[in-house]
């Protein structure tokens, strides 16, 4: 069945590898930054506006391939996904409460001293 | 196929043997968005992100016809606790 079938090729695993590591803070969302098309990926997105650091948007809803294939490499299964420093962070949930408790802030203010 | 928020209620009362668990279908009645409280011992030393994977992970099979799973509280009964005689002092006062 297509569940069997694993969607996180070896090649795809070490894009991945790459493109979590590329910036200090990395977001596969619906959509892009500038045009969110989900409220779950706006939420994150308005999150790491209002703490003014640099990060990089992917638009998961562009790349079939990439959707199904993150879904494994992070072992969860929606988004939006957030990662910080090459490793993952959370979903919007995750992200909203780490966000309330300042935890948020100090992790990536950590990030971007590193 | 749809998933019903029974369903959901269901598969996590059996899973995560649950003292308090809250299934909210926010999806206007489709049957495929929803938002859950959880209290269970089984969160006893996580962090949220471990908590939120046990909670995905005991829907494994739902997932696949969810569209949208928010998980709005995974505490422990102790937490629970706490937050309730927080929330019932504010109210008294």
């Amino acid at each position: 069945s297509f569940y069997c079938h694993s969607s996180l090729t070896p090649e795809l695993k070490t894009t991945l590898d790459k493109v979590v590591s590329s910036q200090k803070v990395v977001l596969f969302m619906k959509g892009t930054k500038d045009f969110p098309q989900c409220g779950f990926s706006n939420t994150v997105v308005q999150i790491l506006r209002s703490l003014n650091v640099p990060f990089e948007t992917i638009n998961i809803l562009e790349n079939e391939m990439l959707r199904q294939g993150l879904k494994e490499y992070s072992s969860w299964p929606t988004f939006p996904q957030l990662y910080i420093e090459g490793e993952f962070f959370g979903g919007c949930d995750i992200t909203v409460e780490a966000y309330k408790s300042g935890e948020l802030q100090e992790l990536v203010e950590k990030a971007m001293c590193s | 196929m749809g998933v019903t928020k029974e369903q959901v209620h269901s598969t996590l009362t059996s899973k995560l043997s649950p003292i308090h668990l809250e299934v909210i279908d926010t999806s206007g009645g489709c049957g495929a968005s929803f938002a859950v409280e959880i209290v269970s011992e089984q969160f006893e030393g996580k962090r949220l992100l471990e908590r939120h994977r046990l909670v995905n992970g005991a829907l494994a099979e739902e997932m696949k016809d969810i569209h949208a799973l928010s998980i709005k509280k995974a505490l422990t009964p102790e937490q629970w606790k706490q937050q309730q005689e927080s929330e019932n002092s504010k109210t008294a006062a």
